[in-house]
């Protein structure tokens, strides 16, 4: 079974990207399955099932740090898509803060930005750019060629090594090329016993678990002060 | 830069809407020439820029298959640069001067120097009407201005050798010289359109049909002689609009001459 995370920021077109690079595999007669992690709720899945009526799974963190949850279900996760007797298995992460990059070693990792996100953002979003095999870059039909290239070298300077791809998530230009790299990755026959290829960040205080209240008595455990 | 001396573009036929073979089943395009690639809509205009952009090997619709390479170098996917861009939704998304927006893409492929951007921000000024400064702003810049800038700077800046061009006709630029510019700086362009100036400047022309590419045809001598008829008329057109833009009332009986 294949295997694919995918991460990137908010609304950078994460799932009309996988969905366009599936429908590639789907036409090739393969069976693919998608799973769409996410904080509070998401349609997500129900758009992906929609679209290429194939199995879709959504895990939803709720309280919990959604890149914890996804990592703690990784096995759980799967042990689903070999069920489903899938040759390509999708994963799609929350993307929410940039701090990690919820990519795994050894495992076909895309990140996605969008062109709109502006000149600075590669180098914003860290380990997401820097821990990734392919790095999709959407939206960039929108901005001038200078400003494609630019962002293109920024990408560069973060990540001298991955794949760089155009895709456009309205029309699918440019999924080709994605749905190429991910064919050519490995079969992976276990998740048991991998790393993912950045730790996440500690959270361990009082707000982790339910706290509200602003103040110094109100804090414990990993407590770190900005002055 | 040297790979677009000896850069070719194999485009190998596939089908067209009806599952039929093309009937042209083989193109081959080269670096200083132009290709208009024109039909109705509906035709297939589109979706033929869309198989050079991403290199189809048979896996896309049309099933043809493009080869991008330079002496036996496959330059695989649009991610290497080899093609530049230019299309009528395109915008600046940058908060900067025209001089840091320059400046920013000449770094970004290396090159430098105040000659540069000078010389870009000159081109850039022949094709449209109102003059681009340094310090403008990139946003305060008209949609005319915006699409000059943007085609002296794939002229001049960017090092893509190839240039896939989606209908600019009602850019508000001087596309005469645009086309010109652009082709001048030693680049294959490929321009979608239904402009009779565009497509007749253009040194060979693609005639797409139900989704097929259907023919290749060269611009003959007397065709030439038709361009230059074009031409004059869009000229006169030029010469009417800059004077009604400028409030010259009423036109001067001069003008009923073409």
């Amino acid at each position: 079974m294949k295997i694919v995370t995918v991460a990137g920021t908010p609304s950078s077109g994460k799932t009309s990207v996988i969905i366009h690079a599936m429908r590639h595999f789907i036409e090739n007669g393969k069976s693919v399955s998608a799973v769409k992690f996410d904080a509070l709720d998401t349609m997500d899945d129900q758009i992906i099932k929609e679209k290429l009526n194939i199995p879709t799974l959504k895990g939803i963190s709720d309280y919990i740090c959604p890149d914890h949850f996804y990592v703690s279900n990784l096995e759980e996760v799967f042990l689903w898509g070999e069920n489903n007797n899938s040759d390509v298995l999708v994963i799609e992460t929350a993307g929410l803060c940039l701090r990690c990059a919820p990519h795994i070693t050894g495992i076909m990792a895309v990140t996605i930005v969008d062109n709109l996100s502006g000149l600075d953002a590669p180098k914003k979003m860290g380990p997401g750019i820097f821990h990734t095999d392919i790095i999709v870059i959407t939206k960039s039909d929108l901005v001038s060629q200078a400003e494609r290239e630019v962002f293109k070298q920024r990408i560069r300077e973060v990540n001298p090594d991955a794949e760089i791809i155009n895709v456009n998530g309205l029309t699918g230009k440019g999924s080709l090329l994605l749905k190429r790299f991910i064919e050519g990755s490995d079969d992976i026959e276990s998740m048991s016993e991998r790393e993912l290829r950045y730790s996440m960040p500690a959270s361990l205080c009082s707000y982790c678990t339910g706290e509200v209240r602003i103040g110094k008595k109100y804090q414990s455990g990993s407590v770190e002060k900005i002055v | 830069m040297t790979m677009s001396n000896n850069l070719k573009i194999t485009v190998s036929g596939g089908f067209n809407k009806n599952g039929e073979a093309e009937s042209l089943s083989e193109l081959e395009l080269h670096p200083e020439t132009s290709l208009a690639v024109i039909g109705p809509t509906g035709s297939g205009k589109s979706e033929f820029l869309s198989d050079i952009e991403q290199s189809a090997s048979k896996d896309t619709p049309s099933g043809r298959t493009v080869i991008i390479d330079s002496e036996g170098v496959d330059f695989a996917c649009e991610g290497s640069g080899v093609i530049a861009q230019l299309s009528q939704k395109m915008s600046f998304i940058m908060d900067g001067t025209v001089e840091r927006f320059l400046n920013l893409h000449a770094e970004s492929r290396n090159k430098g120097g105040n000659g540069l951007i000078l010389s870009t921000l000159e081109v850039a000024n022949t094709l449209c009407g109102e003059p681009i400064r340094l310090n403008d702003p990139l946003h305060g810049l008209s949609g005319g201005q915006s699409r000059a800038l943007m085609i002296a700077d794939i002229a001049l800046i960017s090092d893509a050798p190839v240039v896939l061009i989606d209908e600019i006709e009602n850019a508000g630029i001087n596309k005469l010289k645009a086309l010109s510019v652009l082709s001048s700086s030693s680049k294959l362009v490929i321009i979608a359109t239904h402009d009779p100036l565009l497509i007749l400047m253009a040194d060979r022309r693609l005639i797409m049909k139900n989704g097929g590419m259907e023919s290749v045809a060269e611009r003959t001598e007397s065709e030439k002689g038709i361009l230059e008829k074009i031409k004059e008329m869009d000229r006169y057109t030029e010469r009417v609009r800059e004077d009604l833009r400028f409030g010259v009332y009423p036109l001067s009986s001069a003008e009923a001459v073409l």
